[in-house]
């Protein structure tokens, strides 16, 4: 980590959100860094790489990069792993075309 | 569980004997943040204590320390197992502040500059098990461990030692926190072990 140039400011504190891309990959089969999220607080849409997650702490909290709140949160316990997303309004995941079946009734 | 050796103890137990089970000891004084740290002024602080009847009693910085503090040393218990023995901190008791406070609770939320957020039983915030401390090793508290003032409650895992606490709920009803509502324990007694829900 580099020295901050002015000595009021404080430490960064928080690493950016491809840190998420191995606890998230343990729950979800695809890499959901690339995905992009809508706060629920502000309104902000960003990729979720772009978040600010504090690791250092009892779990992952991801916060929006606009106004600090938090988007998401993933707690890792031996026998589960607890996701809060109440923060993030949606999470649009890039997913392959060919993958895509068009939604509404199966025809007979 | 496989092969066991003769003379192994099954479950790893402390050689120190003030160490809870699945705990380690430091020396260093670790920082957790799951945020930005608050910078909060002195002249802006306040806390608030208010009743299931919203009555509320309020200190400012100065009427908060002008009361009497004592100094308490103490084990302290991380939930991501480190333990740090014999802290010292000077601080008001919280039986201090709920001197003549006038409640049927039986539950605290407490809540910090930031937005965090824990609970705990009223019952465990009294008989003096609990601080409002603003000094660690005979000086201010930094702000990464808390500062200006953070809760004090060594007999429970550490994060329900609110850092950048500014007040307590007292409610009729259980309200689970930052971390109680997403995997950790309702309690947290670090004795018996109670990391997360179902421990």
């Amino acid at each position: 980590m580099t020295e901050q140039l002015h000595p009021e400011q404080p430490r960064m504190d928080y690493v950016d959100g491809n840190m998420l891309a191995g606890p998230l990959q343990e729950v979800f089969a695809v890499d959901l860094t690339t995905a992009t999220g809508r706060c629920a607080s502000c309104g902000q849409t960003g990729p979720v790489a772009a978040l600010r997650v504090y690791s250092n702490a009892p779990g992952v909290v991801a916060r929006c990069p606009s106004c600090t709140e938090v988007m998401l949160r993933l707690v890792r316990t031996p026998d589960s792993a607890w996701l809060d997303l109440r923060g993030s309004t949606f999470l649009q995941i890039p997913m392959p075309a060919e993958s895509f079946t068009t939604p509404g009734p199966v025809a007979m | 569980m496989g092969i066991v050796s003769p003379g192994f103890q099954g479950r790893r137990r402390p050689a120190e004997p003030n160490l809870p089970p699945g705990q380690y000891l430091t020396e260093d004084f670790p920082v957790l943040s799951a945020g930005p740290t608050p910078r909060v002024s002195l002249t802006d602080w306040e806390f608030v204590l208010s009743t299931e009847t919203g009555a509320e009693s309020r200190w400012s910085w100065d009427e908060m320390w002008a009361l009497p503090t004592e100094t308490p040393t103490v084990d302290i218990h991380c939930v991501t197992h480190w333990s740090k023995l014999g802290t010292n901190w000077r601080g008001v008791s919280v039986d201090t502040l709920l001197d003549g406070v006038d409640t049927a609770a039986d539950y605290a939320l407490v809540h910090s500059y930031g937005g965090y957020t824990t609970n705990l039983p009223l019952d465990d915030l009294r008989d003096g098990q609990a601080w409002i401390v603003h000094q660690y090793d005979g000086a201010d508290l930094p702000a990464e461990h808390g500062g200006p003032a953070r809760l004090l409650v060594p007999h429970l895992y550490f994060w329900k030692s609110a850092k950048w606490v500014r007040g307590i709920r007292l409610g009729l009803t259980d309200e689970p926190g930052f971390w109680e509502t997403a995997g950790y324990h309702d309690y947290g007694d670090p004795w018996r072990e109670q990391r997360y829900q179902g421990d």
